[in-house]
């Protein structure tokens, strides 16, 4: 197979990422709870410790706080640390440093330091893990400051947003989902970045804008092959980045098809939706020919049971009907 | 020493706690059970000493492996293997399952798998106690690991700082999930960790459960007179795997602790231990054992019978409980 069209699984373009910034910058290292255990990281850290040893690939104590403290303290004093949480649940512990300390820093400083830090944070959902293993937080990384987050939802993306990540020089929250890492696809062998804060097209379309983000990105493109066959022409925009959104890209899009549905996996309020469906408001609010519709986790903690599970995540057929309850 | 009822009662209760979860195996292998169960196995002579210990009254407060601590401190067999096949009668309502178990009806306030994170919980189960001068005792059950977090240092120092009445109970089984202790703590040496902050400190057997019961009886006396709180580290291990049967890796069977160091603490089985120390005593015989250990089995059967019988919560009901309304 040639590199052009080589590919890659999710989990494996973000591990390819890690290899080669980490081959490239000695100042790169991979620090979390986990880092050896398939168990919690995939296959994501694959090779890693092989290869640079514990030195660049440390394995943690349960020590979230004061772990993702010490990668903003390495990262003040000249290293690019990437500092992973196998689930964002953990890293709730660590909120401290990521937020009063990393994202506030360069502007405490005067613009005098930088923190060029990747906090890692999967979601890791479903199979009745309930309320404190399966939560999807990115709303609160997203309304901070001086943080960047980017959710990637392709393999591609995958990898040049990691490798992105750690080229900024800003504290930037990785955030990946399980339910991701056997995608396949598309994967170039060289390091390449995906720009943060830019969404990307997935489908033209012309009567509907489904904007979506992660795991929903393709659930929407499920469901918009789905209404294809229901003469419905859906135009899907993976926003790849919460923040800073890509304001540009979607006022283009909804500004032309005056539709719009949003796909999150987080919960409904004061989430990632509201942000987007307030820009909406805000910049064409009366274009649009229906109210909006949101698709997100209701405002209930993850259950355990089956029967609620199967009930609490959306899928692309929740955003199918979404659709057609604009479109109707 | 110790009366004929108690160690029927600590022999029975042990059985209960290893009978329930051997009863899962099975089903967590053929996929029935998907939950995430950390079996309980082969540490039961710690909640259960500990248990001996405590009255009606008493906070006790677990973590993500507290099938053990919910059943001696007062919760229903049948609540939780309802709970853990997410049924409507689980003891959390099918909504937390296995890592959620909770009986608050009968002083368990409650289990979460955020390692550390409800030492502080009982700390404040203490405080509360300690406000209203109820002579009430708390117990945090929680792991080694669960001593890399430093809301562990937070609650023992504040708890020593208010004289609050608190029985810090480690379970020091050597690992957490894939790390073993002296790659996670630079010594093996969690009981010292209460000397800076003035907490009587004591290492124990954790599994010998007459050990582990004098140690319990002499914390709780400590802290029932205003001398607590108590750390008291027991050394121990899981006969099964981090969580389900006998994997820390998902999807791979194996266990990563050396064989060996497995078949050693294998030969270490507090309800074996027990049971020679009962013929010994001559407060059973090896037929009344027998019996009591066939008794249980049907208990713990019938109990797998109601939760399998039970239904799942409705799919409507999902916005249930968010609030207390
Ligand atoms: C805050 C947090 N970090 C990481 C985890 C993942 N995790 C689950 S159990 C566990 C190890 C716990 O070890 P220990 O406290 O010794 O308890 P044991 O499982 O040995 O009973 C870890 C790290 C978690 N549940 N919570
Ligand atoms: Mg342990």
């Amino acid at each position: 197979m040639s590199a052009k069209n080589r590919i890659l699984q999710y989990s494996l373009a973000i591990n390819e990422a890690l290899h080669q910034m980490m081959s490239r910058d000695k100042s790169v290292f991979l620090i979390g709870q986990g880092v050896k255990s398939p168990w919690y990281v995939g296959n994501t850290a694959k090779g890693l410790l092989e290869k640079y040893g514990t030195s660049r690939v440390i394995d943690t104590p349960v020590s979230e706080n004061g772990i993702t403290g010490a990668a903003v303290g390495a990262a003040l004093a000249g290293m690019r640390p990437v500092v992973v949480h196998p689930r964002m649940d953990f890293m709730l512990y660590a909120l401290d440093p990521i937020i009063n300390e990393a994202a506030n820093w360069h502007y405490m400083t005067g613009g005098k330091s930088t923190v060029p830090l990747v906090v890692w944070g999967i979601i890791n959902r479903g199979g009745e893990q309930a309320a404190q293993h399966s939560q999807a937080i990115h709303g609160i990384f997203a309304h901070i400051p001086g943080l960047k987050v980017v959710m990637p939802s392709t393999p591609y993306d995958a990898k040049g947003l990691m490798a992105a990540a750690i080229q900024d020089e800003n504290p930037v929250v990785f955030i990946d989902d399980r339910w991701l890492y056997r995608t396949e696809g598309h994967v170039p062998t060289e390091l390449y970045t995906v720009p943060i804060g830019k969404g990307v097209i997935r489908k033209k379309g012309t009567d509907i804008t489904i904007v979506a983000i992660s795991y929903m990105a393709p659930e929407a493109l499920k469901a918009a092959q789905e209404l294809e066959l229901a003469g419905i022409s859906a135009e899907v925009l993976d926003l790849r980045s919460a923040k800073p959104l890509d304001q540009e890209l979607i006022i283009r899009s909804v500004s032309k098809t005056k539709r719009l549905v949003i796909a999150d996996v987080g919960w409904k309020t004061g989430g990632l939706s509201a942000e987007v469906a307030a820009l909406v408001a805000e910049k064409i609010g009366t274009d649009l020919r229906k109210p909006l519709q949101r698709v997100a986790l209701p405002d209930v903690p993850a259950p355990s049971s089956k029967t609620l599970e199967a009930v609490y995540y959306p899928r692309s057929k929740e955003i199918v009907k979404a659709v057609k309850k604009i479109l109707s | 020493m110790y009366s004929k009822h108690l160690l029927k009662k600590m022999y029975t209760d042990m059985l209960v706690i290893r009978y329930a979860e051997e009863i899962l195996v099975e089903p967590i292998i053929k996929g029935e059970v998907k939950c995430p169960v950390h079996l309980y196995s082969g540490q039961e002579a710690v909640a259960v000493g500990i248990g001996a210990v405590l009255a009606r009254k008493d906070y006790v407060f677990g973590n993500h492996r507290s099938h053990g601590h919910y059943l001696v401190h007062g919760g229903t067999l049948k609540g939780l293997i309802a709970e853990i096949y997410g049924k409507e009668t689980g003891c959390a309502k099918g909504r937390g399952g296995s890592m959620h178990v909770c009986a608050p009806e009968a002083g368990f306030l409650g289990a979460a798998p955020i390692v550390a994170g409800t030492i502080a919980l009982a700390t404040g189960a203490a405080l509360a106690a300690s406000i209203r001068k109820d002579g009430r005792i708390a117990v945090s059950f929680f792991g080694d690991g669960a001593t890399g977090e430093g809301t562990f240092y937070e609650s023992l120092n504040f708890a020593s700082l208010r004289k609050l009445p608190i029985i810090f109970v480690c379970e020091n089984n050597l690992y957490a999930t894939h790390m073993p202790l002296q790659d996670c703590r630079a010594a093996n040496n969690i009981v010292a960790t209460g000397k800076p902050f003035c907490i009587p400190s004591f290492r124990e057997d954790g599994n010998d459960v007459l050990k582990v019961y004098d140690l319990a009886a002499k914390a709780a006396a400590l802290c029932r007179a205003g001398k607590g709180p108590v750390l008291l580290e027991f050394m121990t291990y899981r006969m099964r795997g981090h969580v389900g049967p006998d994997d820390n890796v998902q999807g791979c069977r194996t266990d990563i602790r050396p064989a060996r160091e497995v078949a050693i603490w294998k030969g270490k089985d507090p309800i074996e231990a027990l049971e020679k120390y009962l013929l010994r005593r001559k407060i059973y015989r090896l037929i009344e054992l027998k019996q009591t250990r066939s008794s249980v089995a049907r208990t713990v059967k019938e109990a797998m019978e109601f939760a399998s019988d039970s239904k799942y919560p409705a799919p409507e009901e999902l916005g249930y409980y968010v609030s207390k309304k």
